[in-house]
C-alpha cells in the first residue's frame, strides 16, 4: 500500500507464557499524527520498543518507511526518531552535548549536524540553556530537549512514547502545539498515551489496544460517534426495572449497568431527549434520583470496547506480567 | 565507518574530565598503593632480603622497584575491570536506548567504551611511574633517553592490550548484571584470585603448586612480566630470586594478553547481540 509508512502484519510478541501482543495490524499513514491508546500494560510499550528495534521481532511482518525490519533494521533505525516514556538524557552532558551526542551516534557529518543543533534548539526554544546541563533543565525543557534530538536526524517517523506524562497542564499545552508543528512539516507522529482528552485533539487516527489486541480503530469523532451522539448517566431508585424499560425505547441505543446508575447512549441530541426519557420514566413508577448528560469521550469508547476504565487500577497488575527494567 | 566508536569514545571522556573528583581519585588512589604499602613492605622485604645473597656483579633490586611493576599492573587491573559500570548505568537509566536504538553498530559500543578505558588507564600508569620515581622506584636505571622512551612505550602498549581485554570482560558482565550491587560482587570476586595468585606483590616460584598453575594462567601475570621488563630489565634479582626474560618470553606474554583480549571481545560481542534494552 503506498502512502503508508508503517506497515503492521500479525505481530507478536511473548514475554515467557504472556502474551503482551496478541496478532495485531495496522497501517499509518504518511504524514498523520497516529495515536496509540490503551491502559498501562496493554501492549502499547512492547509494540513501540519492536518498532523502533529494542525488542527483537518473534512473528508478524513490520515495515517502516519501505524497509523491513527484520531484514533492514539499520534503515528503519535511520529512518525514524523516538522520544522515550522515561527520561533518557545523560544529566551531566549539556544541552549542546546531548545533541552532539546524538547527531555523531547518527554518523551525521560535523557541518550539518552543527546547523541541525541550532536548528532544534532554536525550535524547542532553548537557545539560553544550550550550555547547562540537563540535570539542571525543569521537567518541561528536557521534555524539549528530547523531542529536539528525536527530531535532529529529520526522521520520516517520530516515536513519542507518553510525551506529555509528568508534566503540568501548560506545557503540556506547549507539547501538543511542538508536537503539531513538527507534524505540520510533513513528520508522521506515532504516539502513545493514556490521556484519551488529548489523542482526541489530535489525532487522525486512533487505535486502541488492550491485553495485547486492537480492539477498535478510526478517526476521533468516529469512534465516538459509534457510541451514538450523547451519554445519559441516570440514578434511579430501581435500576433493574429501568433498565429493562429503557431497552424498549427506540432513542435508546445501549444501556449499561455501572456499579452505581445506569448508561444510555442514544441515538439523537439528548438536550431534548432527555426530559421525554424522564417522563417515561416516571410514568413507570421509577423514581429518579440523579442525572447528568454528556458528550461521549475516547474514555467513553473504550468503556464502551473493554467494559472497563482506561485508568482502572486492574490494569496494573498487566503491567506487572510484563517484566520491563 | 570504522571510527564510530568515537562518539562512544567522546562522552566517555567528555564525562571523565567532568568529575573531578572521580579523575582526581583514580589517580591519586594507585600512587598512595604504592607509597603506603610500598612502603610499609619494602622494609620487612628489605630485612629478609639482606639475608639472602646476590651473585657478584648481578643486578638486585629493592622491593618498592619490584613492587613498582605490580603496582602499575594492579592498578590497570582495577580500573579496567570496573570500566563497564558505567554501561549498566546507562542501561539502568535507559540512556543506552538511545545507543541501541540508533544506527551504530553495537561492537563500536565495546570498543569506544573499551579504549577511553585504556586512555584512562594510560594516565593512571603515567601519574605512578612518576611518582614511583619521586619516592624511590628505581626504574629505567642505566637507559640511554631513548632507551626510556622506548621502555615506556612497551610498558604502555602491555597496558593497554591487557587493559582492553578486562575492559571487553567488564563491559560484557555490565551488561549481564541488573544492578550495580550484583556488578560489585562479581568484579569483587573475580579480583581476589587474579589479584593474590599472580606474581604482581611477590615471586610465583615459592607458591604451591596449584596456585602456581593458577598465576600461570593469568593474564596479570603477564602483563607484570611485560612492565618488569621493560622497566627494569632482562635479567635481576629481587627478593632473593632470579628473574630473567627472553625476547620470546615477553613475545609469549605479549601474545598471551593479546589472544585474551580478542576472546574478551567476542564474549562481549556476543552478550551484546543478544542484550535488549528496553
Amino acid at each position: 500500500m503506498a502512502g503508508n509508512i508503517i506497515e503492521v502484519d500479525h505481530l507478536k510478541h511473548e514475554y515467557g507464557d504472556f502474551r503482551a501482543v496478541d496478532d495485531i495490524c495496522f497501517y499509518v499513514e504518511k504524514g498523520e499524527i497516529f495515536s496509540f491508546l490503551g491502559p498501562n500494560g496493554a501492549g502499547k510499550s512492547t509494540v513501540i520498543n519492536i518498532l523502533t528495534t529494542l525488542l527483537p521481532l518473534q512473528e508478524g511482518s513490520v515495515k517502516i518507511a519501505g524497509y523491513d525490519l527484520k531484514t533492514q533494521p539499520e534503515q528503519v533505525r535511520r529512518s525514524i526518531g523516538i522520544v522515550f516514556q522515561d527520561e533518557t538524557l545523560d544529566r551531566d552532558l549539556t544541552v549542546w552535548e546531548t545533541l552532539e551526542f546524538h547527531g555523531r551516534l547518527y554518523s551525521m557529518p560535523k557541518e550539518k549536524r552543527r546547523e541541525r543543533i541550532k536548528e532544534m534548539i532554536k525550535l524547542v526554544e532553548l537557545e539560553d540553556k544550550k550550555d547547562v546541563r540537563t540535570r539542571n533543565l525543569s521537567g518541561g525543557m528536557k521534555r524539549r530537549l528530547e523531542i529536539a534530538r528525536g527530531l535532529m536526524t529529520r526522521p520520516g517517523v517520530l516515536f513519542l512514547d507518553e510525551p506529555t506524562i509528568g508534566l503540568d497542564t501548560q506545557t503540556r499545552i506547549r507539547m501538543w502545539e511542538y508536537i503539531q508543528k513538527v507534524n505540520e512539516t510533513g513528520t508522521t507522529i506515532f504516539l502513545t498515551t493514556h490521556y484519551m482528552d488529548e489523542a482526541d485533539q489530535v489525532s487522525d487516527w486512533i487505535d486502541i489496544i488492550d491485553r495485547g489486541k486492537i480492539i477498535a480503530s478510526g478517526e476521533p469523532e468516529g469512534l465516538k460517534s459509534a457510541l451514538g451522539r450523547d451519554m445519559i448517566y441516570l440514578e434511579t431508585g430501581d435500576d433493574e426495572s429501568a433498565l429493562r424499560f429503557l431497552q424498549t425505547l427506540p432513542v435508546v441505543n445501549d444501556v449499561k449497568r455501572l456499579d452505581k446508575g445506569l448508561l444510555i447512549t442514544i441515538s439523537r441530541d439528548g438536550t431534548h431527549c432527555l426530559p421525554l426519557i424522564m417522563a417515561r420514566l416516571k410514568d413507570q413508577g421509577i423514581e429518579i434520583t440523579g442525572v447528568n448528560l454528556k458528550k461521549p469521550t475516547l474514555d467513553d469508547v473504550f468503556v464502551h470496547f473493554t467494559g472497563r476504565e482506561i485508568r482502572e487500577s486492574g490494569a496494573d497488575k498487566f503491567r506487572k506480567m510484563v517484566a520491563r527494567r | 565507518m570504522a571510527l564510530e566508536f568515537a562518539t562512544i569514545y567522546w562522552r566517555d571522556m567528555l564525562r571523565f574530565f567532568r568529575f573531578r573528583a572521580l579523575l582526581i581519585s583514580s589517580l591519586v588512589q594507585p600512587a598512595l598503593w604504592l607509597a603506603l604499602y610500598g612502603a610499609a613492605m619494602s622494609s620487612n622485604f628489605s630485612r629478609f632480603g639482606s639475608a639472602l645473597p646476590v651473585p657478584e656483579g648481578a643486578v638486585s633490586v629493592s622491593y618498592l622497584t619490584f613492587l613498582g611493576a605490580g603496582v602499575i599492573a594492579l592498578t590497570t587491573l582495577f580500573t579496567s575491570l570496573f570500566g563497564g559500570i558505567s554501561l549498566l548505568f546507562d542501561k539502568n537509566w535507559g540512556l543506552l536506548r538511545e545507543v541501541f536504538a540508533s544506527p551504530l553498530p553495537r561492537n563500536s559500543i565495546i570498543i569506544g567504551i573499551g579504549l577511553s578505558g585504556v586512555t584512562k588507564s594510560i594516565l593512571q600508569v603515567l601519574v605512578i611511574m612518576s611518582f614511583g620515581l619521586l619516592i624511590g622506584v628505581k626504574f629505567f636505571q642505566g637507559y640511554s633517553i631513548m632507551e626510556t622512551a622506548l621502555a615506556i612505550a612497551g610498558i604502555l602498549i602491555f597496558v593497554g592490550v591487557f587493559s582492553i581485554g578486562f575492559l571487553f570482560l567488564s563491559s560484557a558482565i555490565s551488561m549481564s548484571m541488573e544492578t550495580p550491587e550484583g556488578l560489585q560482587g562479581v568484579i569483587t570476586l573475580l579480583t581476589l584470585p587474579l589479584f593474590f595468585a599472580s606474581n604482581a606483590l611477590y615471586p610465583i616460584e615459592a607458591f604451591p603448586d596449584f596456585v602456581r598453575l593458577l598465576s600461570m594462567l593469568n593474564p596479570l601475570t603477564y602483563l607484570v612480566n611485560g612492565v618488569r621488563y621493560f622497566a627494569i630489565g632482562d635479567d635481576f634479582y629481587a627478593i632473593g630470586y632470579h628473574y630473567s626474560y627472553t625476547t620470546m618470553d615477553i613475545v609469549i606474554s605479549f601474545l598471551a594478553l593479546a589472544a585474551f583480549a580478542l576472546v574478551m571481545f567476542l564474549v562481549a560481542r556476543w552478550i551484546f547481540k543478544k542484550a535488549t534494552v528496553t
